[in-house]
């Protein structure tokens, strides 16, 4: 015969379990959650597009991650994305003239912030701005663009190549 | 040519005097719940051996169907070079589906067949009768818990399954294929949604427990008491509970995401 305490215990630990993995479903999962507050200091920069930049997209320097995106958000004053990103603590030398472009990961993969530093000796400072920024480079700007230059060019060189 | 006519009467009948005959059940035990709320020691004792002693089962067959996601899906985005989206593919894959249809499959053949089993026996060795000899109402005492038990365990059963998938993906994914642990879990949060996602998820995992637990007590009940009586009923407790939970399947995921 089970003893009645073990059983409610195990009872206990079932529901408290089923509750965790709803919770951890509902908070870690799905886009409810709060962001949390990693240890590092805060820098920001300012786009003219973030293509598909999003939250928690990560930050690197020479291809390795020191940070994430923290916040993104739009200033109608100036119809600019001003990112801010939390850099760990631990790389606290990044140079004050350091370029952030956002790049794509592969052909389809998800975008992030490249840092390139510069040559300055003076470094960034928590909450320092980052001045040289590149925008994202939207794919369908690019195409369209290349099929403009194309037909724009393509006139003389048609008939050239048509001729022989 | 008329006894085939005859024997296909009788077995279209049967079929839905079965039908029926589980129905009446179903509202006899819904009627006999409100009888548990001042003895909820029942309920507990049934949540244990329904809920509890799943869980073992539920927790590493999740683990492992999300360790297989993970590889497989690998596999696959790598060739799009996208496989940061891995995290959103085990996610939406396991909440959506895998998660609630898996644990109830797992459910039916764990808890479901015992419970079977359980009332079979007790009817077949003549207790329920006897209950019944004693003025105790055998839905009252030993249905309905069952019952209850069933429907409350399989949603927490389904999001153990969910939860513990994401965690196995998130192992093999960025622990041994080196995902980006931050874009693992940021696209799966900017893609899975709490209400059509999540609560969809749950919403289908109580269905499914309440259709298992139906059946599972109202075969046991049902049953022929004898010995081979208990073992097909046992049997068919699986049989239907899986074919149910698939089709079912099929209309509420019609239902919640067949217009987006």
């Amino acid at each position: 015969m089970m003893q009645k305490r073990t059983m409610e215990i195990g009872v206990g630990v079932f529901v408290a379990a089923g509750i965790a993995a709803l919770v951890m479903l509902a908070m870690k999962v799905s886009n409810l959650a709060a962001f949390t507050n990693q240890q590092g200091y805060e820098i920001t920069a300012r786009f003219e597009n973030i293509g598909g930049l999003k939250e928690r997209s990560a930050v690197t320097v020479a291809g390795v991650r020191i940070g994430r995106v923290k916040s993104i958000v739009f200033d109608d004053k100036d119809y600019e994305a001003v990112v801010t990103m939390n850099i760990e603590s631990q790389h606290d030398r990044l140079p004050a003239d350091t370029s952030a472009s956002i790049l794509t990961a592969g052909l389809l993969g998800e975008q992030y912030v490249a840092l390139e530093p510069g040559g300055d000796e003076a470094f960034l400072k928590p909450g320092g701005d980052i001045k040289l920024t590149q925008s994202a480079i939207i794919l369908e700007k690019m195409v369209g663009q290349f099929l403009f230059d194309k037909a724009a060019g393509g006139g003389g060189k048609k008939e050239e190549g048509a001729a022989p | 040519m008329m006894d085939w006519l005859q024997r296909l009467g009788s077995t279209s009948l049967s079929v839905f005097e079965r039908l029926g005959r589980g129905n009446l059940f179903l509202l006899r035990v819904l009627a006999a719940l409100p009888s548990l709320v001042p003895r909820p020691g029942l309920v507990i004792a049934q949540l244990y051996s329904v809920g509890v002693l799943s869980m073992m089962l539920i927790v590493i067959s999740g683990l492992n169907v999300g360790m297989v996601l993970g590889l497989q899906g690998y596999n696959t985005l790598v060739d799009f070079g996208s496989e940061e989206s891995l995290g959103q593919l085990v996610a939406l894959s396991l909440v959506r589906e895998l998660g609630p249809v898996v644990a109830a499959l797992l459910f039916a053949g764990r808890a479901g067949s015992a419970l079977t089993a359980e009332i079979g026996l007790m009817k077949a060795t003549e207790q329920l009768s006897g209950m019944e000899m004693m003025a105790v109402d055998p839905l009252k005492r030993v249905v309905a818990p069952r019952f209850i038990a069933g429907i409350i365990s399989m949603p927490l059963l389904a999001a153990m399954f969910s939860a513990v998938g994401v965690l196995g993906g998130f192992f093999v994914g960025v622990g041994l294929l080196g995902v980006d642990s931050g874009a693992f879990w940021s696209q799966m949060q900017s893609k899975v949604d709490l209400y059509d996602d999540i609560l969809n998820g749950v919403i289908k995992s109580v269905v499914f427990g309440f259709v298992a637990a139906w059946i599972a007590v109202f075969e046991g009940y049902d049953a022929v008491p004898n010995t081979e009586g208990v073992s097909r009923a046992t049997t068919r407790t699986v049989v239907h509970t899986a074919f149910a939970v698939l089709g079912l399947d099929f209309i509420l995921t019609a239902l919640m995401f067949g217009n987006e």
